[in-house]
């Protein structure tokens, strides 16, 4: 059996709410909260960036597991905010993380969706018999004055993937992708473009919706199969749009749905939103979860947990915990932490 | 900082290794070459990053000189924290308001970055601490 042995989250402290950043915009609070489903975002300090919020998480990841660190043959971390352009994020958390020398690396990027990629090379070096770590960190970007500003957020999720006491076994993951160009960096370019409503409709719907419609009608399985379901989440109306024309009922996504309290925290997004539902997962209960990434496609997983998980949720620090810690910032605090 | 200097101290920075003397057992952060018995028989020791505030500071006026630029905003905090297994060591605590701040407090490790040779330079991450 292939799956998730253990996993952990990390949001920075830092909170904003939407008042602030409307207030520097000059724009209506209650309309923008309308609009995009949330009421607050994270913002990492300014010594936080992804690699650092990798470790915290992975560290919660590899102390709950009794796999020794030394005994991980691999590690992929998908982000859109990688410190160096050239330089991997991988084995600085891998350093961090006490995985000695051992082990192969490489950082992957794919907008949102680079995490979820991250999970599915570690679910196939997984069946070969390797223990891998994978996951997302992001800090997100946008420009001052951009709507992005609203939802851009930090935070990580990180996995230990394998064979041995595995509490979620990853049954199935399959891909949607395209080449539509609805959101975008250039290398020289500190904030991100994107192409407004057009991230909607033939992107962020039609990958999501196609690559869940077809892991289900791969595995035989119908929305009523499933106890818990995660999509990416870049605001609140999105998932909630997408789970309700897939069939998905409120109920579904709400345990899995961190967006309106945290913000996006991009490729974190809707890993995070899996660690939240495998904090209180049963055994026997299932998943579907599926990313979005710009550019653009969406991986989606068919997740079925073990009786292993009662003891995985011993003592470990949850993503509830992490949401609940929180210090508000004002805009200015904001601006001097969190953009760069 | 000399980039040789930053790299030989990613195990000290990043997982607080330190030694251990194999004779008297006291235990050294960061890491010696000779223990204060006089026993030059070391091994490399992890220290679990758990630890109390001895006595801190408040630091409101810059004093940044030199290429190194480090990753904080004024106010920020410093203290001496002891780590539970002994030594004594200076470190920014992290996201706290100074009425968090107390002597005796427990403290926990955090990993962020601690300094970068300016825009284009190498960042040295490393161990802070936060409020346990
Ligand atoms: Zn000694």
């Amino acid at each position: 059996m292939v799956g998730i042995i253990s996993w952990g989250s990390y949001i920075p402290r830092y909170r904003i709410k939407v008042e602030e950043i409307a207030k520097a915009q000059g724009a209506d609070a209650v309309v923008i909260k309308e609009s995009l489903m949330i009421s607050e975002k994270s913002f990492p300090d300014i010594d936080e960036d992804t690699a650092t919020m990798a470790v915290e998480a992975g560290r919660i990841t590899l102390s709950s597991s009794a796999i020794s660190p030394e005994d991980i043959s691999a590690i992929y971390i998908g982000s859109e905010s990688h410190p160096y352009a050239v330089k991997p994020t991988g084995t600085i958390v891998a350093q961090a993380l006490g995985m000695g020398n051992g082990y192969t690396c490489a950082d992957l990027q794919f907008a949102c969706k680079g995490g979820t990629a991250a999970i599915q090379v570690a679910y196939y070096m997984a069946k070969a018999g390797l223990n891998v770590v994978a996951g997302a960190a992001d800090t997100a970007q946008s420009a001052p004055g951009d709507i992005l500003e609203y939802t851009a957020a930090a935070g990580a999720a990180m996995f230990l993937v394998g064979k041995e006491k595995v509490c979620a076994e990853i049954k199935d993951t399959v891909s949607f992708s395209s080449d539509t160009p609805d959101f975008w960096r250039k290398p020289q370019k500190k904030y991100p473009s994107h192409a407004g409503s057009f991230t909607g409709e033939p992107s962020y719907f039609r990958h999501v919706m196609s690559a869940a419609k077809m892991l289900m009608k791969k595995n035989g399985t119908v929305p009523k199969d499933y106890d818990y379901a995660v999509f990416h989440q870049p605001n609140g109306k999105f998932p909630s749009r997408v789970a309700k024309k897939l069939g998905f009922t409120e109920k579904q996504i709400s345990d899995g749905m961190l967006v309106t309290r945290i913000g996006n925290t991009y490729s974190a997004a809707s890993l995070l939103g899996l660690c939240a539902v495998l904090d209180i997962a049963k055994p026997g209960q299932r998943i579907l979860l599926t990313s979005y990434g710009s550019g653009a496609g969406s991986d989606s997983f068919d997740i079925l947990i073990t009786e292993n998980i009662i003891a995985a949720q011993k003592s470990r620090k949850t993503t509830q915990s992490f949401i609940e810690d929180k210090v508000y910032g004002d805009y200015l605090k904001y601006l001097k932490r969190a953009v760069r | 900082m000399a980039i040789p200097r930053i790299w030989r101290q990613i195990e000290e920075k990043y997982n607080l290794v330190g030694t251990l003397c194999k004779d008297c057992k006291k235990k050294h952060f960061p890491p010696r070459e000779v223990c204060s018995c006089g026993c030059y028989d070391l091994e490399k020791y992890r220290f679990l990053g758990k630890g109390e505030i001895v006595t801190y500071t408040v630091i409101r006026i810059s004093s940044e000189d030199n290429e190194d630029t480090p990753f904080r905003n004024i106010p920020y905090v410093l203290a001496i924290v002891r780590l539970d297994e002994g030594p004594s060591l200076t470190a920014q605590i992290v996201q706290c308001s100074e009425s968090e701040l107390m002597i005796g407090k427990k403290v926990e490790m955090v990993f962020r970055k601690l300094l970068e040779k300016g825009e284009k330079g190498v960042i040295q991450y490393g161990y802070k601490f936060r409020i346990a």
